[in-house]
């Protein structure tokens, strides 16, 4: 029987349990400010090894369903000077990394792909109820409880960053893992990017590492001739990848 | 994925987002406009020849308007939310614009046309039959019985000047349609502005071919003789329409050979293999070039009456068919190549699923069953009278 | 001649009446259905960036990992592995920080881990170290020669 008595004698053990509670459960951050961020991503062709660990790190922490993808690798092979006809790869989107190639010579690299949180998204102009939008920190999310899974969206992304959910019947692609990058964490897939190739950019601190990178170094942004204002900078992207 | 793949294809692209059902849509909203622009040929431009077919093409209209939502809702991930776009619409989405043009186009020109038009025979109605029917008609005369001369004359103007505004009206419905495809700057086989013209003309083709083939159709049901001049005029008009529907899309093609653009290779490719049939043998020749052949020369040379009644009928369903397969291609053909132009995907077409062949097939046949229902409720032949309801 | 000329067209009142109701309910329902915070910050629902922000999170960060395990990341620190996160090889390990004795991380297997990045790759950057695992290691598991926290290590020379 639940009485006063038994109350009061959990509270405090229900106050201690809360401080790990908070840790694993979180809630919106009281030091977090929309209007502070400018969020964007740099992705290091130089650095990146194909590993695979950004797509198993994004679809643990963000419930991808098997056989689509938040973010994926694609493996390429130029060979000689024949940069319109790349062969490219993608084995499961690159999760269980790469077989051996049988490429031989040419220029061989990983591109990580991603959804780019364009600053003029295709996406977000063509969806009629407004599910999915651009967040004043720069981010590009979808609102589930609102999208009605018309797939404009989908079609509207150059990227092919974005995938309908075969459960939830909604949009869905790369947050940016809002619910960690709100709490200082960085996103998954940096976190567990074993040589740095993918790093967080705050694009409006002007203390931030990789903003300053940005700054100071050639970047690419992939098809620029769309003008969507693609924040996910590539440092030494071959002119081959699409 | 399960489906084959050639080449390369970005992994989220393999699956196809919009299916058979977003191809039966634009079919459908063409069929409306084009049967639309028929009948206002004749309230407008006082092209006699047609009148026989005017309240047919009106009702034939409104059919295929009000199944024109059914595939969207079909294929939406959560239809119970799709009032959201009329609640929340984001004007710079044109799907959100196009639920406005579509309820503009039902209400204010299409159903505001066909009620000032029947307003005489319903009000008749109401008054000579009896149980559920003559609640139904009196429901409809919205309890105005007013057919005297002077309320008949304000019927006709205003009726006029509702299809005047009904022209442009009809070419924002389905111009709006070629226009959500053409948009798509990701998409190089829709991005086009010459998207929203093509399918304006290829609806008008289509929608005049459907109540060219309802009409003959109709005749031969009620064992009434088929107006030849009416169709004559009428195969004429699809001719004309065709003929400028085909410069477009030859336009389009030429410009794009010419060109030559990053994803032409891609394209062309595509073209000759998985569109090969749909696109050059249904919609091309079969669809186009027979069609406009045959009438053309039926325009040059003296064909007898029953030979060209043949021929209308077969150019008619060979029309449609063609139209269908040009929807086809750009629905389906934009989404099977991948926006890294380095591959294809498959497109699976479930026969019993809800996006599959059946619930299609049955979309299609739907409107004739509308059909049917509003001739016998607004029969457009009134005891004697011609189909033109005078 | 104006009455009758009205009653002509009487009709037409009726209609418009009908289409004023029907914009009304139009407008009643969208007073009632549109979610309150939908507009706040722009054409969404306002609400959506908190519950975004809500989210659990499945791996705790490299700084969480600090806090207790220090002794492992100064090893770290040291090697080559020095910019490789903890959960990067040991998976997601929030629920661990949450509750440390109850949710005890599972090892990973060297077997398979390693060779992940370290299987030699044509398309791998030419300065990262890569082998083919057979030819390097005849098929013996990595942790027989390398010590994972700092790899160039040799086992048995500190504890990790």
């Amino acid at each position: 029987m639940i009485t006063r008595r038994k109350i009061l004698m959990l509270l405090p053990a229900a106050a201690f349990a809360w401080k790990y509670v908070l840790a694993g459960t979180p809630e919106l951050s009281p030091n977090y400010s929309v209007k502070e961020h400018w969020w964007g991503m740099l992705l290091d062709i130089d650095k990146c090894i194909g590993c695979g660990s950004c797509v198993r790190a994004c679809a643990t922490e963000n419930n991808v369903p098997e056989g689509y993808f938040r973010t994926w690798m694609e493996r390429y092979h130029v060979s000689d000077w024949q940069q319109e006809t790349p062969q490219v790869d993608s084995p499961n989107g690159g999760k269980d990394g790469f077989p051996p190639s049988t490429a031989v010579g040419g220029k061989n690299f990983f591109v990580p792909k991603m959804c780019n949180h364009c600053a003029d998204s295709p996406c977000t102009q063509v969806c009629p109820v407004g599910a999915t939008f651009d967040a004043p920190d720069g981010v590009v999310l979808v609102d589930s409880t609102y999208c009605v899974g018309c797939r404009y969206c989908i079609q509207a992304c150059p990227y092919g960053c974005r995938f309908l959910h075969p459960t939830k019947h909604t949009a869905e692609k790369c947050s940016l893992c809002y619910h960690r990058i709100t709490k200082g964490l960085t996103t998954a897939c940096c976190e567990n990017c074993p040589t740095g190739a993918r790093q967080l950019a705050d694009l409006k601190n002007p203390a931030d590492p990789i903003h300053e990178f940005v700054k100071n170094h050639s970047v690419q942004v992939l098809k620029p001739h769309l003008a969507t204002g693609a924040k996910a900078y590539y440092h030494d992207l071959d002119g081959s990848v699409r | 994925m399960m489906v084959p793949v050639e080449g390369f294809m970005y992994p989220n692209e393999v699956e196809l987002q919009w299916s058979v059902l977003i191809v039966v849509y634009p079919f459908v909203t063409g069929l409306v406009a084009g049967a639309f622009i028929l009948a206002s040929l004749e309230r407008i431009f006082h092209v006699e020849a047609v009148k026989p077919t005017y309240r047919l093409a009106l009702l034939t209209a409104l059919a295929f308007l009000l199944v024109a939502p059914l595939p969207l809702q079909l294929h939406l991930g959560h239809p119970e939310r799709s009032l959201e776009m009329f609640l929340t619409p984001h004007t710079t989405s044109p799907m959100a614009m196009f639920g406005f043009v579509y309820v503009w186009y039902l209400m204010a020109v299409l159903l505001l046309e066909i009620w000032l038009d029947f307003r005489r025979d319903i009000v008749l109605l109401s008054q000579s039959t009896t149980g559920w029917r003559r609640l139904l008609y009196r429901a409809l005369t919205l309890g105005s019985s007013n057919i005297s001369e002077g309320a008949l004359r304000v019927d006709d103007r205003v009726g006029w000047v509702v299809t005047l505004i009904g022209i442009p009206s009809a070419f924002l419905l389905h111009g709006y349609v070629g226009f959500i495809f053409g948009t798509v700057k990701a998409n190089p086989w829709w991005s086009s502005p010459l998207m929203p013209v093509v399918f304006i003309f290829s609806a008008m083709v289509s929608g005049i071919a459907m109540v060219m083939l309802v009409y003959m159709a109709m005749m031969k049901i009620r064992k009434q003789p088929i107006d030849m001049r009416c169709v004559d005029a009428i195969a004429q008009y699809m001719l004309y329409t065709f003929i400028i529907d085909f410069a477009l899309e030859m336009l389009d093609l030429i410009h794009r050979i010419s060109v030559a653009d990053e994803s032409f290779r891609s394209l062309d490719f595509m073209l000759h293999t998985r569109l090969f049939f749909s696109q050059v043998v249904l919609q091309v020749l079969l669809g186009t070039v027979v069609p406009i052949l045959t009438i053309g020369l039926i325009q040059i040379f003296n064909v007898p009456e029953k030979v060209r009644r043949a021929c209308y009928a077969i150019c008619g369903c060979l029309t449609i068919i063609g139209i269908f397969a040009m929807r086809w291609n750009v629905v389906i053909g934009g989404q099977l190549f991948s926006k890294s132009f380095l591959g294809y995907t498959t497109y699976k077409l479930d026969l019993i699923s809800r996006e599959g062949e059946l619930v299609a097939a049955v979309l299609l046949i739907l409107p004739f069953i509308i059909l049917a229902v509003l001739l016998k409720i607004l029969p457009p032949w009134y005891e004697g009278k011609t189909a033109a309801g005078d | 001649m104006h009455v009758s000329k009205f009653k002509d067209a009487e009709h037409l009142v009726r209609l418009a009446v009908v289409c004023v109701v029907v914009f009304a309910i139009f407008l009643l329902v969208r007073a009632h259905f549109v979610p309150k915070s939908f507009g706040q910050y722009g054409h969404f629902r306002g609400d959506a960036l908190a519950e975004q922000a809500a989210k659990p999170i499945s791996y705790a960060g490299h700084k969480a990992c600090v806090d207790c395990h220090a002794d492992v990341v100064e090893v770290k620190k040291a090697g080559k592995h020095a910019g490789v996160n903890c959960e990067a090889c040991h998976g997601p390990l929030a629920k661990h920080v949450e509750d440390p004795a109850a949710v005890v991380p599972q090892l990973p297997d060297t077997a398979v881990i390693c060779a992940r990045c370290h299987e030699e790759n044509i398309a791998k950057p030419k300065t990262f170290p890569q082998v083919v695992s057979k030819q390097h290691s005849g098929g013996e598991v990595c942790k027989s020669c390398h010590v994972p926290h700092s790899p160039l290590m040799q086992p048995g020379d500190k504890k990790s």
